[in-house]
């Protein structure tokens, strides 16, 4: 029989707040240990907690991006279990009433677009970090992450297979990171995942039984694990057995899963709502405030660029992933408006390979870029109109890369400017022909292929400043007389 | 007159006359602490050296000139669920006997910023769980007006250490009734406010949707100041409401003339003492004659109040106290196994047997399955409670019943029976699930010579009226000039 897997992703994601979700703390990694609490983060007695608004503009942020209904009320509710690195015994998190709810995402798929459907969106707070490895026979607590913002992202079981989960996934993280809600980070943990995954029989409507998994810290584990698991599921059915509802855990050195002993968890939360916290009210206004300053989110933007620029779908997909790039790519055009896929290939090849070697891309913002993006435009306008050929125009991005002055000046200074003279490079030409008595004869006799090196031979003669279609051409002129 | 008798009032003219100092006056107080600590037991840890360095600093605010600050010199005791920084506060509970809170309450800072000077830290029950002060980890806190009886509870340190005379005022808390029954009982003045109308961060968290801090005070003068001071919207708690605070003190002369005083049949029950039914009957019959309009009203869902309160406050409590675990602060078991066994044993230890009843049934009622049945049916009973009062409030201004429906039992009477005790909040715990204010104000004596207290209930934010009949009651009767036989 073959199977059809059905499978939903939970998604945790750390909100790039400057401060802690209840307290003012710094949200910042890599402190010392313990070094961003207070007595509100540490659970001390007495203290309450205070909602920062910037984390309910953030969530709202992801919410309208991923096309949710936002409740006008919703409820944070307490989640109590123990673990020392949970200060207060409970995590305030939102359970009957999210923040929003019914959303979808638009997966990405090699042109494919295929909708994920969002069950639920809510906010909560993260627990601190336990290290059971450091000191022999203790553990150690650091609670600088205890009250960091988290946006939990629930889809519904609408994936079909590991890859689409990994499509599901980074399609997310690019809107996250786009919205600039959150680093997507997946090693620093600012990006977590926990799949739901569960088989039947093709064609079947009814769900079958599901196994949550956890501990996915990378986009290969969460693909790696998912194949694991269909795979492990179906040897259960096929041979006989049932799959049990429980919570298995991903061992990525052995690539399997495996049942997470009942102590890992606890079985029962007894949510109820906090006492401390006020209903969050949302109105009208607010939603709009924060929809007007939404970005133009990528699948849009995608579609856009292939439509007003003429882009290939390739070439849109690249330069939207991210919103700093595609900002960059419009304001190269903005600055050359005329060759919008000359910019592209530009900011494909040589901008973006750039900022790929020098790792200029592992924070949420490109900050240094080899050069403007207008200057980049204006570096394109100069080889449309024939100030200078392609080649010269790599050099000129090279001296613009190391010295940011911009293209013109670089070309005067450096007497880089095309040579389109028609005498100056018909001298040049017969210098060259002269000095090849033997090529000229091969080439008359049939050796066409020799075109080539005259070419060369004139761009060296004129220091690569030559226009390469008038050598050509006069070439051509010059060797047929 | 012995300085440490002094109400804030009398205490103010006094220091500001300069015929007392804050040193003196501090004195007085620390000397009556423990002249008569043996046997009432009403302070858990006394702050002698920082109170005598806030006196000298309200001593050179008072000779400097200017008007000083409202409690500028005053000793005033903090129930011991209420943080003061650098200060042990146990919360009544050996699971943090040795805890030194490193930040003050908002409570504990206004009345700073008042000039107040700290004098100690006062008895409670276990984390504010009780009605006797039995529950205290430490010894429990005695009567002044009979050493065999309870001072109630859960403030009871905070009553009886104004009835006492070891300080001019304290501060306590309410969650069911713990400033209004320990105030009746001991016959001072407790009121607790309206819920959101005092902020609670920094004090130790029982039921936090219940919980309120209010003054224990000789009369309602100085009832009516210490609210002023303490009112007030705080950024830190986010059930706190933004509102102005009303000047108390201002209008307490206004009279209750006109005032329509609301008497639920369902307060009057069978089984009270006699004496208490007489003297709150008196009361209203005063309030009367001074000019008030008496109207019968009903509260229908009253019985079933105390079902619903032990339900949340429970749930509530539950989850509040899972943060004492052993992990980071207070008391820790030694010689554990492993996780599980810190905890389990820690809590074992450390906790008292009412503070575990009360999690125990927290925890089941929160539980998957029963949620629905217990928690979310008693949140249902809370609204119709909060409705009832509401809709009596359209036929009157104030309510008025008895705090309690005895006057202070013995020692062990009813520590066998929690139910029993329960009981002994079925008057003030209604007020706590619908968030109103409640005043409890001195009405007279038993034959024992044990105090019983008149309760006055009010709108939201309406302490002012309650305050002013309180006052109007008060200024007819001595009650108050009677000290205990200590």
């Amino acid at each position: 029989m073959t199977y059809e897997s059905v499978i939903g992703l939970e998604v945790h994601a750390q909100l790039l707040t400057e401060s802690k979700i209840f307290c003012g703390c710094s949200t910042r990694f890599g402190a010392a240990p313990n070094q961003h609490t207070c007595p509100v983060c540490l659970g001390l007695p007495g203290v309450l907690p205070v909602l920062n608004k910037k984390v309910v503009d953030f969530a709202l942020r992801a919410a309208l991006a991923t096309h949710c209904t936002v409740a006008s009320t919703s409820r944070w509710a307490r989640k109590n279990y123990f673990y020392p690195d949970l200060p207060k015994g409970y995590q305030i998190s939102m359970y009957e009433l999210p923040i929003a709810e019914h959303g979808y995402v638009e997966v990405a798929d090699q042109g494919r677009a295929k909708k994920v459907r969002l069950t639920r969106i809510h906010m909560e707070e993260d627990a601190g970090k336990s290290i059971h490895d450091a000191e022999a026979g203790a553990s150690l607590v650091d609670l600088n992450r205890t009250g960091v913002p988290l946006l939990e992202i629930v889809s519904e079981p609408d994936i079909r297979s590991a890859a689409e989960a990994g499509h599901y996934l980074r399609s997310l993280r690019v809107l996250l990171q786009y919205i600039e809600v959150c680093d997507g980070n997946m090693e620093e943990g600012s990006l977590r995942c926990d799949a739901n995954v569960s088989i039947r029989p093709q064609g079947s409507a009814e769900l079958g039984t599901r196994t949550e998994i956890k501990n996915l810290n990378s986009f290969r584990a969460v693909e790696k694990a998912i194949e694991h698991e269909i795979q492990r599921q179906s040897e259960v059915v096929e041979t006989g057995g049932r799959v049990v509802q429980e919570t298995r855990l991903w061992d990525a050195d052995r690539e399997v899963t495996r049942p997470m002993r009942s102590k890992e968890f606890a079985h029962d939360y007894r949510y109820f709502p906090d006492p401390d916290l006020l209903p969050l009210v949302v109105d009208r206004a607010w939603v709009e405030h924060v929809q007007a300053d939404l970005p133009e989110l990528p699948a849009a933007r995608q579609t856009r660029f292939v439509h007003d620029y003429g882009l290939p779908a390739y070439d849109a997909e690249i330069l939207t992933a991210r919103k700093d790039v595609a900002d960059y790519f419009e304001a190269g055009v903005r600055a050359c408006p005329t060759a919008p896929k000359v910019v592209s290939n530009w900011v494909m090849d040589s901008v973006l390979r750039f900022v790929k070697e020098e790792k200029l891309d592992t924070a949420l913002k490109i900050e240094t870029w080899p050069c403007s993006p207008e200057h980049l435009g204006l570096l394109i306008g100069l080889i449309q109109n024939g100030t200078i050929s392609t080649t010269i125009a790599k050099t000129v991005y090279e001296e613009m890369r190391q010295t940011g002055s911009p293209p013109e000046e670089i070309i005067e200074t450096k007497g880089l400017r095309q040579v389109s003279d028609a005498d100056t490079l018909q001298a040049a030409i017969a210098e060259v022909l002269t000095a090849n008595p033997d090529k000229v004869e091969a080439y008359r006799g049939g050796r066409e292929k020799l075109l080539g090196f005259f070419v060369g031979q004139v761009m060296r003669a004129t220091q690569g400043k030559a226009n390469p279609q008038m050598v050509n051409t006069l070439l051509r002129q010059q060797l047929s007389q | 007159m012995s300085y440490y008798a002094l109400t804030i009032h009398q205490a103010q003219e006094k220091l500001r006359s300069r015929e007392v100092s804050a040193v003196e006056l501090s004195q007085s107080v620390l000397t009556r602490i423990q002249d008569i600590d043996q046997p009432l037991h009403s302070y858990l840890t006394v702050c002698a050296e920082e109170a005598f360095a806030q006196a000298e600093a309200a001593d050179r605010t008072l000779a400097n000139g200017a008007t000083p600050p409202p409690l500028c010199g005053i000793p005033i005791a903090l129930k011991d669920v209420i943080l003061a920084q650098g200060v042990r506060s146990t919360a009544g509970s050996k699971i943090l006997e040795h805890f030194i809170a490193p930040y003050d309450a908002t409570v504990t800072q206004r009345l700073k910023e008042a000039g107040a000077v700290i004098i100690g830290k006062v008895n409670c029950d276990e984390f504010a769980m009780g009605s006797s002060n039995e529950n205290s980890a430490f010894d429990p806190c005695r009567n002044p007006w009979d050493t065999d009886r309870v001072p109630g509870g859960s403030s009871g340190g905070s009553a009886a250490c104004v009835a006492a005379d070891q300080a001019c005022a304290a501060l306590g808390t309410d969650t069911g009734g713990s400033i209004r029954l320990p105030a009746a009982f001991c016959g001072v003045v407790g009121l607790k406010p309206t819920y959101g109308r005092v902020s609670r961060f920094g004090v130790v968290a029982y039921a936090s949707s219940l919980d309120q801090v209010g003054p224990c005070t000789k009369d309602v003068w100085d009832c009516a100041l210490l609210l002023e001071v303490i009112a007030g919207y705080d950024p830190r708690d986010s059930t706190s409401i933004n509102r102005p605070t009303p000047s108390y003190t201002a209008h307490l002369e206004r009279g209750v003339s006109g005032l329509r005083i609301g008497i639920p049949q369902e307060y009057f029950i069978d089984g009270m003492q006699p004496e208490v039914e007489t003297a709150v009957r008196d009361a209203i019959a005063h309030l009367q004659v001074l000019g008030a309009e008496i109207v019968p009203i009903s509260l229908p869902h009253t019985e079933y109040a105390i079902a619903s309160y032990y339900i949340i406050a429970m749930a509530e409590a539950s989850s509040n106290l899972a943060r004492y675990d052993g992990v980071r602060y207070g008391y820790r078991a030694a010689e554990v196994e492993d996780l599980g066994d810190l905890y389990q044993t820690t809590r074992a230890q450390g906790f008292g047997s009412e503070v575990k009843r009360r999690i125990a049934l927290g925890t089941y009622v929160l539980s998957a399955g029963y949620y629905d049945a217990y928690y979310v049916k008693a949140q249902k009973v809370r609204t119709l409670i909060r409705q009832d009062f509401l809709s009596a409030f359209e036929a009157c201004d104030i309510i008025a019943t008895p705090v309690a429906p005895t006057t202070a039992f013995r020692l062990g009477e009813k520590l066998a029976d929690p139910l029993t005790m329960y009981l002994s909040d079925i008057f003030t715990i209604a007020v706590n699930l619908a968030g109103l204010p409640g005043l409890s104000v001195p009405c007279g004596f038993d034959q024992h010579g044990l105090p019983i207290g008149l309760q006055l209930l009010g709108r939201p934010f309406d302490e002012a009226v309650l305050l002013r009949t309180g006052y109007a009651y008060e200024q007819d009767h001595d009650w108050r000039t009677r000290k205990p036989p200590l």
